[in-house]
């Protein structure tokens, strides 16, 4: 009887959430004496506006739905890796060096063997956090929040001392290993979209298959569920673990190879721990780390992103206001169990009242 | 009705979830000074009425009047002014806190800024000696009984200044000893003019206790009873909606080979203390053994070691003559063990989860409800089918989340569970807590049968009526040890009762000789 309903209420949250962002955008726009509606015409303009733009929309989204498709694994065990950010970054750097060692390989073998390394340099960055966990109950999330760091250090060092001879940049990939796929450029107007957009939606629906119908994602989602009935029923919570994280590092991982071999075609030291991480989880939040869902919210990031980038030159609002109105979008991503709890509030109140 | 003032009034309540009616026009009067129950089967709506009384839910109609005024009880602090107050059945205390701190969390009264704790401890002194609710306010709560909770339960309604009292479910959790003195705490309360509202579905309480009943199915109130001339049988009938059976009908046992055994085994729980003391112990096929005992003696850890959800600090358990003492519970699973889990909502289900799947939790990973590591969604929905209509599990389809099934549904889908890999031995713990006479009688007479085919069965239960019932043997379970073994034909309650609370076999047959069980308790 309620099922039904507790599906709508569970999407109602998530729009909800990215409207009242959206609001409280509009807000921030008219307080610094801009026009919303002109700011946000630019910005969906900019987003979906021709193919060019459409095409740079979905390669943002790209990496974010493997990144969130990781993140969403681990959570459905009950786990929250906030080392996505690390894996990808790794798996980045791995997919590059692979590229670069055996770049002479023809590219039917270069390429799968570059995503596999830099997929299984994500799966192992993660598995480290899941044998932790599993065999010593140490906190996924600390372990994972130390190993972003351990990534962002090792990787630039690397970059200079081994990859290269001091330099900040890797080589370009050879054209083998590259995702870039001519149609897909020529059909998006010299977009920098790449074949990495099917791997993304494949990827997501070989998750929704592993969830939902294999003995592994039931064990998943048994032991996030509840961790004692998985144990009364015989599942081994040591082992799911280590898988949920290592499927879950794979996925990031291959977010990261999306960069490596798609978007940029090397990589360079980076400053920062790259942003596909910390938006992969919070798109997999919006998108309820439902596949489906973390496929529109990774558009949606995808979309402000790109289209961000048009309202200073069309609508003139200056690029830090733009991130304060994707920034507050987030928030409310975030702040969900705000909204959830005045829908609850509001329902309450709808079935009480005496007549 | 001119003898005695309603001090609560409930008129026509009716409350609706979407479509379904979980109270529909029910009408209850509580007399100043009286017991009331209020008996119905599991989600026959009683708790929502209540939840309505205390303020947790508003009707969406019907009225409320206490002491003659219409009220709109909005919030629970509406009620607790009104003077209504409950004492629930799981309870809300704060362990790490005294017994005066519990009782004024919430009343606190200070005097120059800083908490009164000697009034207050001078206040709880006067209302318990009042009562007859003897408490030391200083101790700690987690290290009283259990019976003790309760009376803080009911000494902080009393502090707040309730006339009113809402029982829910108050026996579920104590010893026969113990709901001996509370029911006499029922009654001073009520000496002194304090109204009771008793939620149970156990009968013979009612008998024992209750002024009136009123009976609730399915969200109508069936009627209101005089409890001095209705029979607990009429007022199960009238519960049900039909006939019941008290008496479990079954032959007498026929026991075979050794199914279980356990050699001195000792099992630590989770503090690190022995919950389990060098204990030896054998179940048959074709017997019931059941364990007796107060909570906390070690039951849940033999249940855990025997299931291997605990580790076992040393000794032997044999199941079909293999060890399985520190296997993974899957193994002792697969060697013929079906378990029925004390905590179902811990350990039984995943109530996120459909029920189908829930189902199908023992036997996912086997053919033909999985091939390589995929399952077959086809085979999982007939198997789940086939178990639900077998078991008369009672939901809207086989999708619904295990969560919003009713405890008595819910149980039914884990024996079906259980029983349906045919295991040589069944563990059933606590396998009626909470759960109704209809559904009672339905899984006992299901653990009768898996006995007469053969299989052993090890039933753990708090209920002495359960235990007398069912069992083919009694053992009695005292500080981590089984202290006697006694036949169920040749035992009483009382002798059970003096058992588990430690007395010797031979000092308790005499006690009871001597017409003195009961007191020789209270004493110790």
């Amino acid at each position: 009887m309620t099922n039904r309903k507790d599906t709508l209420n569970n999407l109602l949250v998530p729009l909800l959430s990215v409207v009242m962002g959206f609001v409280l955008g509009a807000i921030i726009m008219v307080i610094f004496g801009y026009n919303p509606i002109d700011g946000y015409s630019a910005m969906i303009n900019g987003a979906f506006g021709s193919s060019f733009y459409i095409g740079e929309t979905l390669r943002q989204a790209t990496p974010l739905i493997l990144t969130a498709l990781g993140f969403s694994v681990a959570y459905n065990a009950g786990f929250f890796n906030i080392g996505v950010a690390g894996q990808a970054l790794l798996g980045w750097l791995c997919s590059v060096w692979v590229a670069n060692i055996f770049s002479d390989l023809p590219g039917l073998i270069l390429l799968p063997l570059s995503i596999l390394g830099g997929v299984l340099a994500g799966a192992l960055w993660a598995g480290i956090a899941g044998f932790l966990r599993a065999y010593f109950n140490t906190s996924e999330v600390i372990v994972t929040i130390m190993l972003n760091y351990t990534a962002l250090y090792t990787t630039n060092y690397l970059i200079r001392n081994v990859l290269t001879d001091s330099a900040d940049a890797t080589p370009r990939i050879s054209e083998g290993a590259s995702l870039r796929a001519g149609w897909l450029t020529e059909l998006t107007s010299n977009s920098t979209l790449h074949a990495g957009i099917f791997i993304s939606l494949a990827m997501a629906i070989i998750v929704w298959f592993l969830m939902k119908k294999t003995t592994s994602g039931f064990e998943i989602r048994t032991v996030g569920l509840n961790p004692s009935a998985a144990e009364y029923a015989g599942m081994s919570s040591k082992r799911t673990i280590i898988i949920s994280m290592l499927i879950s590092g794979g996925l990031a991982g291959l977010g990261g190879v999306m960069e490596g071999l798609g978007n940029f075609q090397n990589i360079f030291t980076q400053g920062a721990m790259p942003t596909i991480g910390f938006d992969g989880m919070a798109v997999a939040l919006l998108g309820l780390s439902n596949p489906v869902g973390i496929i529109f919210s990774a558009i949606l990031f995808g979309a402000l992103k790109i289209g961000g980038n048009s309202m200073p030159m069309i609508s003139g609002v200056p690029t830090e206001v733009v991130d304060i109105v994707i920034a507050s979008i987030i928030f409310f991503v975030g702040a969900n169990y705000l909204i959830r709890y005045f829908i609850d509030k509001r329902a309450r109140v709808n079935k009480g009242g005496v007549k | 009705m001119a003898e005695s003032v309603n001090v609560i009034e409930m008129k026509g309540i009716t409350k609706q979830f979407g479509t379904f009616k979980a109270n529909d026009n029910i009408n209850l009067q509580l007399k100043k000074g009286e017991i009331h129950a209020l008996l119905g089967e599991n989600g026959a709506g009683k708790s929502t009425l209540m939840n309505i009384l205390s303020g947790l839910l508003e009707p969406s109609s019907g009225e409320i009047l206490v002491n003659g005024q219409v009220v709109n009880i909005s919030s629970p602090s509406v009620a607790n002014k009104l003077g209504i107050g409950m004492v629930h059945q799981h309870f809300m205390l704060v362990k790490k806190f005294t017994v005066t701190e519990n009782i004024i969390l919430g009343m606190e009264q200070t005097k120059n800024g800083f908490l009164d704790r000697e009034t207050a401890k001078k206040d709880i002194k006067e209302l318990s000696e009042k009562y007859g609710l003897l408490v030391d306010p200083s101790a700690k709560v987690e290290s009283i009984s259990i019976g003790m909770e309760q009376r803080v339960e009911i000494l902080k309604t009393l502090y707040r200044g309730a006339d009113i009292l809402i029982f829910d479910e108050p026996t579920a959790v104590l010893t026969p000893q113990e709901i001996d003195e509370l029911i006499s705490i029922m009654r001073a309360l009520t000496k002194e003019g304090k109204s009771i509202i008793l939620i149970t579905h156990k009968l013979d309480e009612i008998k024992a206790v209750a002024d009136r009943c009123t009976v609730i199915r399915r969200g109508k109130s069936i009627d209101t009873v005089d409890v001095s001339v209705t029979s607990p049988q009429e007022l199960a009938d009238m519960m049900v909606g039909r006939s019941v059976s008290f008496k479990t009908q079954k032959k007498a046992s026929q026991p075979k080979e050794t199914v279980l055994s356990i050699e001195n085994l000792t099992v630590k729980e989770n503090r690190g203390l022995d919950a389990v003391k060098g204990l030896n112990l054998e179940v048959r096929a074709g017997e019931v053994v059941g364990i007796a005992g107060i909570d906390g003696n070690g039951q849940s850890e033999l249940i855990h070691a025997i299931t291997g959800l605990t580790k076992v600090e040393s000794g032997k358990i044999t199941l079909n003559e293999q060890e399985i003492q520190n296997k993974t519970p899957r193994k002792i699973t697969e060697l013929g063990l079906g378990h029925i889990p004390e905590d179902r909502h811990k350990y039984g289900l995943v109530l996120p989860m459909s029920l189908e799947e829930n189902i199908a939790l023992q036997t996912y990973y086997k053919k033909p409800l999985s091939k390589n590591g995929i399952l077959n969604q086809k085979e999982i929905k007939k198997f789940a089918l086939k178990l639900i209509e077998e078991f008369d599990v009672r939901t809207q389809n086989e999708t619904t989340p295990a969560g919003s099934l009713s405890g008595g549904n819910q149980q039914k889908a884990i024996i079906a569970r259980e029983i349906s890999r045919d295991p040589s031995l069944l563990i059933a713990a606590q396998p009626t807590r909470g759960l109704d006479v209809g559904a009672i009688e339905y899984i006992h007479s299901r653990l009768i049968e898996q006995r007469d085919n053969g299989k052993a069965v090890l039933l753990m239960s708090f209920e002495l009526d359960e235990i007398l019932n069912v069992s083919d043997r009694i053992a009695v379970m005292y500080e981590g040890n089984i202290v006697a073994i006694v036949d169920p034909k040749e035992t009483t309650q009382q002798e059970l009762g003096l058992l588990m609370a430690g007395t010797s076999l031979e000092q308790a047959r005499s006690l009871i000789k001597q017409g003195k069980g009961k007191e020789s308790v209270r004493i110790d």
